[in-house]
């Protein structure tokens, strides 16, 4: 492309602001890498699920309202259904009220459905075994620094029935959730549910959701609808999807990231905009003699145009490009400042895409007004610098 | 019988213009800058046109050399009827027929001599390589091989006026307009771009319209027209009295 140079070298006369530029340019894609990489880990959270063969059956008014234990054994009749077994939750602190420690109670045979979280066996086998068992995610553990035979003592609001507000578990063993997208989930401490039901006072007898493993996914939709049916019309309506699908309404359901990001990259693209705008607008006014020059000697206007275009597009590529390459290392540092269960993936090629093709658009975008009104100039009035 | 040389150049003047008028428009008051101008230019020739400030020297100048088009009459250069060309069409026709020399050089300042003398060849299918070997050639034919990779801020006004008139003739045109293209320069300097212009002429065969206010610039050429107040007029007005070169 002989064209080019000249294109090089009307960004290189500017060059301090060229410089400028292009850092606002750099920070603004930065950004842009950064918070669609925390964008994408939660729309991607329910993906590459293995073992995806499970369904979640929760209630339907909201999930968290309390199942009645009861519902197990049905959900067994159903066909096609595997195994189905279930767990509650609920929230502790750990010394300060700010580490807050989410807890999850299983039924006995609830991790066998879970073949992919890597346990120990004899951990896995201790969990089974000690009532009062604990099992944390390696995160967790790494955080709080606990030692499989710790005793870790949590605060909650659920009440027991010795009236203690500290609950008390025996750490039995650390799991791995090895899958990076579900990595997060390594922040939950397992505890045995009999254990958490017998010790508890409210809602004795009651599960937060069940886990059913199904023996066809492709049977998932009238197998839901089954299991479904077994409470309609009761005070304890369910409502069941595959795992796949309840990650990702969650993920979509954490605050809308998606619609936060977004208008926080509309924030800062407006403002790009108008920056290299501006920078543009000034650009091709001071250059109206040297267009009338080249267009002299015999560059037309369309040709013309498309150097201005091509001067823009070229500055906001390169400003994309460094951009994202920051971002991804940025991504790096703070996976490995922060921990592996920071949501955020690795800068993927629809991410590079997508702000190519932006910094594409606001390129033409920001240069079509200025270079319009550059070569509506006449070519007479432009040398003589009128 | 084939004519000879000088007598082909005499019967197909290079430039040819008929009652060629132009008109101004200022908001609504039209003014009227050329009145039907009637001219030939023989091919070959180096003309200096004079005449004072306002007279239209500049507005005969860029339609001649296609920068602009008349509000009346016809205009032909090397035979080609160019008044009536469109604007992709003409700067079509400027790339391959006209250079353009300036009062002011008009170099592009981040670009070397070589490469501002390679302009014009990028609207050629010329390769790299032949743009670089026609460039050089014409900064030879100025004086100027050895500053070739200097850029217009180190060259004095002089050497720049110089590489503005490589570029003007890098694409081998057959006419070069210059205006006023010693009208920033000292003395020495404009003799040297006087000679210069005199050497293409002489030795090219490029025929050359120069507009200027100094006498002794228009000495180099071989004939002088005069303009006053947008017409051409057999002698000079009394206060531009220019003389004839001995
Ligand atoms: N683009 C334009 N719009 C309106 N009027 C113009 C324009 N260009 C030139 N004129 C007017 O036309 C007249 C002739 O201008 P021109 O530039 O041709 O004169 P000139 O002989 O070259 O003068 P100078 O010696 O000062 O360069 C002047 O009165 C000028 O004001
Ligand atoms: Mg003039």
């Amino acid at each position: 492309m002989k064209f080019l140079e000249l294109i090089w070298a009307a960004l290189n006369i500017r060059r301090v602001r060229t410089a400028f530029t292009l850092v606002s340019i750099i920070a603004a894609f930065l950004l842009f890498g950064l918070l669609d990489s925390v964008r994408s880990a939660f729309a991607h959270a329910g993906e590459g699920i293995p073992g995806a063969d499970r369904l979640i059956t929760a209630a339907k008014v909201s999930f968290g309202s309390p199942l009645p234990q009861s519902l197990q054994a049905r959900i067994q009749t159903v066909p096609g259904v595997v195994a189905a077994s279930y767990g509650s939750a609920f929230l502790g602190t750990y010394q300060d009220p700010k580490n807050l420690v989410p807890v999850e109670a299983y039924e006995k045979h609830y991790l066998d459905l879970y073949p992919e979280w890597y346990i120990a066996a004899d951990h896995r086998e201790a969990f089974k075994s000690t009532k009062t068992g604990a099992l944390a995610g390696e995160t967790l553990a790494k955080k709080y620094n606990w030692k499989v035979g710790d005793k870790i003592p949590l605060q909650s609001k659920v009440q027991q029935q010795s009236g203690d507000t500290t609950w008390t578990f025996d750490l039995v063993g650390i799991y791995r959730i090895d899958n990076p997208n579900l990595k997060a989930m390594e922040g939950i401490l397992y505890i045995n549910w009999d254990y958490f039901d017998e010790a508890r006072v409210a809602e004795k007898g009651t599960v937060t959701w069940y886990t059913v493993k199904v023996r066809d996914l492709d049977q998932s939709d009238p197998i839901s609808q089954a299991i479904d049916a077994l409470s309609a019309n009761s005070e304890h309506e369910t409502r069941t999807q595959s795992e796949a699908a309840l990650y990702a309404e969650w993920g979509k359901q954490l605050a809308d990231v998606g619609l936060i990001s977004g208008s926080i990259m509309g924030a800062v693209f407006f403002t790009l905009v108008l920056l290299t705008g501006n920078t543009m607008a000034q650009a091709v006014r001071e250059r109206i003699p040297e267009l009338g020059i080249l267009r002299t000697l015999g560059f037309s206007r369309r040709l013309i145009m498309s150097l201005i275009l091509g001067e823009s597009v070229l500055m906001l590529m390169a400003g994309s490009v460094t951009g994202l390459i920051a971002a991804t290392a940025a991504v790096q540092v703070l996976k490995a400042k922060l921990g592996p269960s920071l949501p955020m993936l690795p800068i993927a090629a629809d991410i590079w895409l997508r702000a190519l093709a932006v910094a594409a658009i606001v390129g033409l975008v920001v240069a079509a007004i200025p270079a319009a009104r550059g070569i509506r100039v006449r070519i007479i009035d432009a040398i003589a610098g009128r | 019988m084939p004519l000879t040389h000088s007598e082909a150049r005499a019967a197909k003047p290079i430039v040819q213009m008929h009652g060629v008028k132009k008109i101004y428009e200022r908001g609504k008051q039209k003014v009227e800058v050329l009145h039907a101008i009637d001219l030939d230019i023989p091919q070959g020739a180096f003309i200096a046109l004079m005449g004072p400030s306002g007279s239209g020297k500049t507005t005969l100048l860029n339609l001649i050399g296609g920068l602009d088009s008349p509000s009346e009459g016809t205009i032909r250069v090397s035979g080609k009827q160019i008044d009536q060309l469109g604007e992709d069409e003409l700067a079509s026709w400027r790339a391959s027929s006209v250079g353009f020399v300036f009062q002011f050089y008009n170099l592009l300042p981040m670009l070397s001599a070589r490469k501002n003398v390679e302009i014009p060849l990028l609207l050629t299918k010329l390769s790299a390589a032949e743009r670089k070997r026609h460039a050089l050639t014409a900064l030879e034919l100025v004086g100027l091989s050895e500053r070739a990779e200097h850029h217009p801020n180190e060259l004095s006004g002089g050497q720049q006026q110089r590489v503005a008139i490589a570029r003007a003739i890098v694409s081998d045109p057959k006419l070069l307009v210059c205006d006023e293209p010693t009208g920033d320069l000292d003395r020495r300097s404009a003799k040297e771009v006087l000679s210069l212009l005199q050497a293409l002429n002489a030795s090219y065969g490029k025929t050359i319209v120069m507009v200027t206010h100094d006498p002794k610039a228009a000495e180099y050429a071989q004939s002088v027209l005069h303009l006053d107040k947008g017409s051409l007029v057999a002698d000079p007005p009394s206060d531009a009295k220019a003389e004839k070169r001995a």
